[in-house]
């Protein structure tokens, strides 16, 4: 835990009211969120509650329905700018890694740099190279993703991400397609990047990560979040029934 | 990845008794097999030696015919005389047949195209080369415009040759090179079209499709060259070479979207999400990361597809341009090499066969290529 950080007033993503459909389902319902600057936030709940859908709202790669969605100031609705400026500021990292096969490792890395942000090649290169070194694997910047570990393939996406200087990190369940002993490797960058005051959001069941890590856990169940705590009242003193028993589940199988 | 699973699963398999194996095909010999296939029992025994007979009263006259009795040179069908195929009507117009009326002195320039064709190509094809972009760049824009003066010339100093002159083999190519490259941009956005989220573009791209790949390619000869001058003004003097290529443009344009569809369709949601989540726009998703994977993947298809052109090229001959088949055609009525006809056919099919088997076989080599997976790359 790092008490030494500080988490600063301005609010970095916000949402209010916000409902989504998928056709008659009703997937998120009243979804209400203030995340501030600095802060770290994992979400849980069960299979198909919606942590997925949440987070993907956040860059528009799910339309909401109802509700603001508000992220670094900038509203989120039809208006193609407010979603390129969004996704410029909100990095995503996903289960499947989803690195782009036909690229290396660096032209991985170096794509959105060039061609979002217009940095000239050989900058977005070293930029590139720089952020491989943070995650211990710059050694492979030449490899394509379809050589690599799955570890290291999400450690390359991890660092894809940063390249764009994002305000916002989003993670869906990172290390959930990794081999067992892949999975600290990734935590320990996670870890690294909270530690140097990354805003997060983080789908995860790595309970221990939430333990040391977040600010606030939240626990989402059908489409709504039913308990919002910092982690040691979450797992020590959780307020709902459904809470318990999801807790109890995870942490006793 | 894959290297460790392969190697995890043998060792578990070790652990087990290994099943009997076959003994290696060769060890057993020609004899063997034949032995195990072709003469297993009565029956088999007697379908084989019909085959064998069917094959040898097949194979044996047209051999002769073709090759053994043959006469292959001279200058007149005077020089035919040992009865099997007269090769001299082929040997004395090869010239037409590959280059149709094209004036002789400027036929260097149908080889200079060509031979810079065969190049760009290989280099495409040699999976060594480096900067493979950069020269499919260079064939799809700035060759195609270097093509149209070399052959059709008028300018730089080269004498205007004029496409009623263009015949023959290399009219064929030309038309189905011009068909398949000129589809294939058309075909992408088609194929984006189909799978936009806009009602119009979508309705549009659909109907478009489905309208080209309902006709028959002969009717939309037909319509380029009768129907179309009905509809400009008759001072302009409508090219019926360019009038068939748009023609097979339009009507190959539809077939290649589904080629690229298909293509799009292989790419997993997760690469559009992670372009997506990166800030890349539409297009930039498209251009750099949604493509690029889909074309390689699309080769083959587009192999098979060149093909189909390729043959179909041959209909032109019905409004009156010289392709490979018409100008032999052309060739047999002449009185002098009349009753010709059976060699005059037989090079056409041979020189259709030569090219599109070659294609195929690529076309093969590449689909094992992607299966196993080495073309992920
Ligand atoms: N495109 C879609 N169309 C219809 N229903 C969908 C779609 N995507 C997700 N859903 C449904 O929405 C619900 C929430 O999905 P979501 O992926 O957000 O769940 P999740 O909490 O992330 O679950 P998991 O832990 O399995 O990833 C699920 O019931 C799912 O079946
Ligand atoms: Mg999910």
């Amino acid at each position: 835990m790092s008490t030494t950080r500080e988490i600063e007033d301005k609010l970095m993503v916000e949402m209010r009211g916000v409902n989504k459909w998928y056709g008659d389902f009703h997937v998120l319902k009243d979804v209400n969120l203030q995340v501030r600057k600095g802060e770290r936030i994992v979400i849980c709940g069960p299979s198909g509650s919606g942590k997925s859908t949440t987070i993907r709202c956040l860059n528009h790669l799910e339309e909401h329905q109802q509700g603001d969605i508000v992220v670094d100031g900038t509203t989120l609705n039809n208006d193609l700018k407010n979603i390129e400026t969004i996704r410029r500021e909100v990095g995503m990292v996903f289960q499947h890694f989803n690195l782009f096969p036909h690229l290396t490792v660096l032209e991985n890395c170096a794509l959105a740099p060039i061609w979002v942000r217009k940095t000239p090649r050989k900058e977005a290169e070293e930029l590139a190279m720089k952020f491989l070194r943070r995650v211990k694997i710059e050694e492979q910047a030449l490899k394509y993703p379809g050589q690599l570990s799955g570890g290291q393939q999400q450690r390359v996406a991890i660092a894809r991400s940063l390249c764009m200087n994002p305000q916002v990190m989003l993670f869906d369940e990172p290390t959930s397609a990794l081999d067992p002993e892949m999975i600290k490797e990734v935590l320990d960058v996670m870890v690294e990047l909270a530690d140097e005051g990354m805003t997060m959001l983080c789908v995860t069941h790595e309970m221990g990560f939430a333990k040391t890590v977040a600010d606030r856990v939240i626990f989402m169940d059908k489409g709504q979040i039913i308990e919002e705590n910092e982690p040691h009242e979450f797992f020590n003193n959780p307020q709902s029934e459904r809470t318990q028993a999801f807790l109890s589940q995870i942490l006793n199988h | 990845m894959t290297g460790e699973t392969l190697v995890s699963d043998s060792s578990k398999v070790t652990d087990k008794m290994l099943p009997d194996l076959p003994p290696p095909a060769n060890s057993t010999g020609v004899i063997g097999w034949m032995r195990a296939n072709l003469f297993s029992n009565i029956t088999n025994t007697i379908m084989t030696l019909l085959a064998i007979y069917i094959l040898y009263i097949l194979v044996v006259p047209s051999v002769n015919w073709a090759l053994l009795t043959a006469d292959w040179i001279g200058d007149s069908r005077d020089a035919c005389t040992s009865g099997g195929a007269c090769w001299v009507f082929i040997y004395n117009r090869f010239d037409q047949f590959m280059y149709g009326f094209y004036p002789e002195a400027e036929r260097w320039r149908i080889d200079l195209t060509f031979f810079l064709l065969v190049i760009q190509v290989a280099w495409l094809v040699i999976p060594k080369l480096p900067r493979k972009g950069l020269v499919s760049a260079f064939v799809l824009f700035v060759y195609p415009i270097i093509a149209y003066y070399l052959l059709y010339g008028g300018s730089f100093g080269l004498n205007l040759v004029e496409t009623h002159k263009w015949g023959g083999l290399s009219l064929t190519l030309i038309l189905a090179i011009v068909g398949i490259v000129a589809a294939l941009p058309f075909g992408v956005l088609l194929a984006l079209g189909r799978r936009s989220e806009m009602p119009i573009v979508k309705s549009f791209c659909v109907v478009y499709i489905e309208f080209w790949r309902g006709i028959p390619l002969i009717t939309v000869l037909f319509m380029a060259s009768v129907m179309l001058p009905l509809f400009v003004p008759e001072e302009v003097d409508f090219d019926k070479l360019l009038r068939a290529m748009i023609g097979i443009v339009l009507f190959q344009s539809a077939y290649m979207a589904e080629v690229v569809r298909g293509g799009l369709q292989a790419i997993p949601k997760g690469q559009y999400e992670a372009a997506q989540a990166l800030g890349l726009n539409y297009w930039k998703m498209m251009g750099l990361v949604v493509l690029p994977q889909a074309l390689k993947m699309m080769i083959p298809g587009i192999v098979n597809t060149f093909i189909a052109l390729f043959k179909d090229t041959s209909l032109v001959l019905i409004i009156g341009l010289f392709d490979l088949l018409a100008i032999v055609q052309a060739g047999l009525s002449d009185p002098d090499w009349l009753g010709y006809s059976v060699e005059g056919y037989a090079f056409v099919a041979l020189m259709f066969w030569m090219f599109c088997f070659s294609m195929s076989k690529y076309s093969q080599h590449l689909e094992k290529h992607f299966h196993t997976g080495h073309g992920s790359r």
